[in-house]
C-alpha cells in the first residue's frame, strides 16, 4: 500500500503522542508485519504453555492442586484467544496462524520446549517463567497497537494467580521433607537459565528490537527486562530457601542491581532452531489436537447451518 | 486444511460488569452460531465474574465510521462550543448554577 505522506504523517503523530494505533488507521506495512509475527508468536507460546503444565494434571497431588492448574491451562487457552482475536484485527486469518504454528512456519517461546519431570516443575514454571512473562508483559499493556495492549492488560490481571500459586506451591514443598526440597532445588536448577533466555537475545544481538522501541511496541531492551527480573527474583528465592544456579550472581553496591552471569547463548539458538528435548513433541501435540478436533468444527458448522442460526461452514 | 479456513463468523462480545453501568466491548470470538458465540463468550471473558450479562454480535452485523473520514465526519459538533455549559459566563456570587 503506497502511504500518503499526509497518512504517514498522521501515524507517526500518533506513536509520538503516546496515542494508540487503532485496527483501521492506516499504518506502515513493515509496523503491521511485526505485530502480527509478534503477537501470533505471544498467542501460540500460550497455547503450547498449556503442554508442559498438563503434563501433570492428572497426577496433580491433591484436588485443590488439580482444580489450580486446571484454572491455569485454561486461563492460558483464553490468553491464547485473545491474542488470536488481537492479531485478526490486522487482517490475518486465526485459522491461518494455527496452520502455520503446526508447519513450523512460526514460532512460540523456547521455554515451552523443557520438559517438565516433578511437580515441583510446576511451581518454578509459575514461579519464575510466569514471572519472567510478567516482566515482559507489563510494558506491553502501553504498547502502541490498541488491540495488543488492551489484550496485554487483561492478561496481566490474570497471570499474577499464576506466578502467586507456583511460589505458594514451592513454598509448600519447602516446608516438607529432604526430597521435597531437592526436588524444588531440581527443577530451579534446570529452569533458571531457560528463564533468562526468555528476555531474547542480547541486545547487540537483537536486530529488531531498536524499530520496535521507535514504534513503541517494545517498551524497554531485552537485557533491561532481564535484569528486572533478576533483581526481583533474588530476594524471592532467598526468602524461598533455593540457590539460584550461578556462581557469578553478586549483589553491586554502586549499581543497585545484581550481577549475573552469562546465559549459554548457542543453547538458545539450538532450541528456537528445534534441536530442543520437546519440540517435536509439543508441534506434533498440537497437531494432533487440531486435527482431532476437526469433526467438531464441521459438526458445529453443520449444525449451525441447519438451524438457521449462523452462516456455517458455506465456504 | 484450508478448506477450514474462515469458515466461522467473528463476533464481537460485550458484558455488563454489574448492573447500573453498561455493556462495554471485551473482544471478539470466532463461532458457529449465537448460541455457541454466548458460551464461548462466557468461558472466554467472564472466568472470574467479570459480567452479569452478555452481548453478542456478528461482526458483520456492525455499521462504523471510518477513522479516514474522522474530521468531516465529526466536524459537526467541533464548532458549537455553545453546547457546553462552560460556555456562558456566570458572575460567581451567583449561587447553585
Amino acid at each position: 500500500m503506497e502511504a500518503s505522506a499526509e497518512a504517514q504523517s498522521r501515524f507517526e503523530a500518533v506513536i509520538a503522542n503516546e496515542q494508540r494505533v487503532e485496527p483501521r488507521d492506516w499504518m506502515p506495512e513493515a509496523y503491521r508485519a511485526t505485530l502480527v509475527r509478534q503477537i501470533a508468536q505471544h498467542a501460540h507460546s500460550e497455547i503450547i504453555g498449556m503442554q508442559p503444565e498438563g503434563n501433570w494434571l492428572t497426577r496433580a497431588p491433591s484436588l485443590r492442586r488439580k482444580a489450580i492448574l486446571l484454572a491455569k491451562a485454561q486461563d492460558e487457552a483464553g490468553h491464547g484467544l485473545y491474542l488470536y482475536a488481537a492479531a485478526e484485527t490486522l487482517g490475518v486469518d486465526r485459522a491461518e496462524l494455527t496452520e502455520k504454528l503446526i508447519d513450523g512456519r512460526q514460532k512460540y517461546s523456547s521455554i515451552f520446549n523443557y520438559p517438565t519431570l516433578t511437580f515441583a516443575d510446576v511451581g518454578v514454571i509459575g514461579w519464575l517463567v510466569d514471572g519472567a512473562a510478567i516482566c515482559n508483559q507489563v510494558p506491553l499493556c502501553r504498547c502502541s497497537y490498541g488491540p495488543y495492549a488492551r489484550a496485554m492488560v487483561r492478561i496481566c490481571k490474570e497471570e499474577s494467580f499464576h506466578q502467586r500459586q507456583g511460589y505458594e506451591l514451592l513454598m509448600t514443598l519447602m516446608a516438607g521433607t529432604d526430597a521435597q526440597r531437592r526436588m524444588v532445588q531440581d527443577a530451579v536448577d534446570r529452569w533458571w537459565w531457560p528463564s533468562l533466555m526468555m528476555f531474547g537475545p542480547p541486545d547487540g544481538a537483537s536486530p529488531n528490537s531498536e524499530r520496535s522501541m521507535a514504534w513503541r511496541i517494545k517498551r524497554h531492551s531485552n537485557d533491561e527486562l532481564r535484569q528486572r527480573f533478576v533483581d526481583m527474583t533474588v530476594p524471592q528465592a532467598e526468602h524461598l530457601g533455593v540457590t539460584l544456579p550461578d556462581p557469578a550472581l553478586a549483589w553491586n553496591e554502586e549499581r543497585g542491581s545484581w550481577d549475573f552471569g552469562e546465559p549459554d547463548w548457542s543453547e538458545l539458538m539450538q532450541v528456537i532452531k528445534g534441536q530442543g528435548p520437546c519440540n517435536a513433541q509439543r508441534v506434533d501435540r498440537r497437531r494432533a489436537a487440531h486435527e482431532d478436533g476437526a469433526w467438531v468444527r464441521e459438526a458445529a458448522s453443520a449444525y449451525a447451518v441447519k438451524h438457521g442460526r449462523g452462516k456455517g461452514s458455506a465456504e | 486444511m484450508s478448506g477450514e479456513r474462515a469458515s466461522w463468523p467473528l463476533y464481537e462480545v460485550f458484558v455488563r460488569p454489574r448492573r447500573g453501568l453498561n455493556h462495554v466491548h471485551v473482544g471478539s470470538l470466532h463461532a458457529a452460531d449465537d448460541r455457541m458465540a454466548l458460551l464461548a463468550a462466557r468461558d472466554l471473558y467472564t472466568r472470574r465474574n467479570e459480567g452479569v450479562s452478555l452481548w453478542v454480535v456478528r461482526s458483520d452485523a456492525i455499521t462504523a465510521s471510518s477513522p479516514d473520514e474522522q474530521d468531516p465526519f465529526f466536524a459537526p459538533s467541533g464548532d458549537k462550543v455553545y453546547r457546553h455549559p462552560t460556555f456562558y459566563p456566570i458572575p460567581e456570587d451567583v449561587p447553585h448554577i
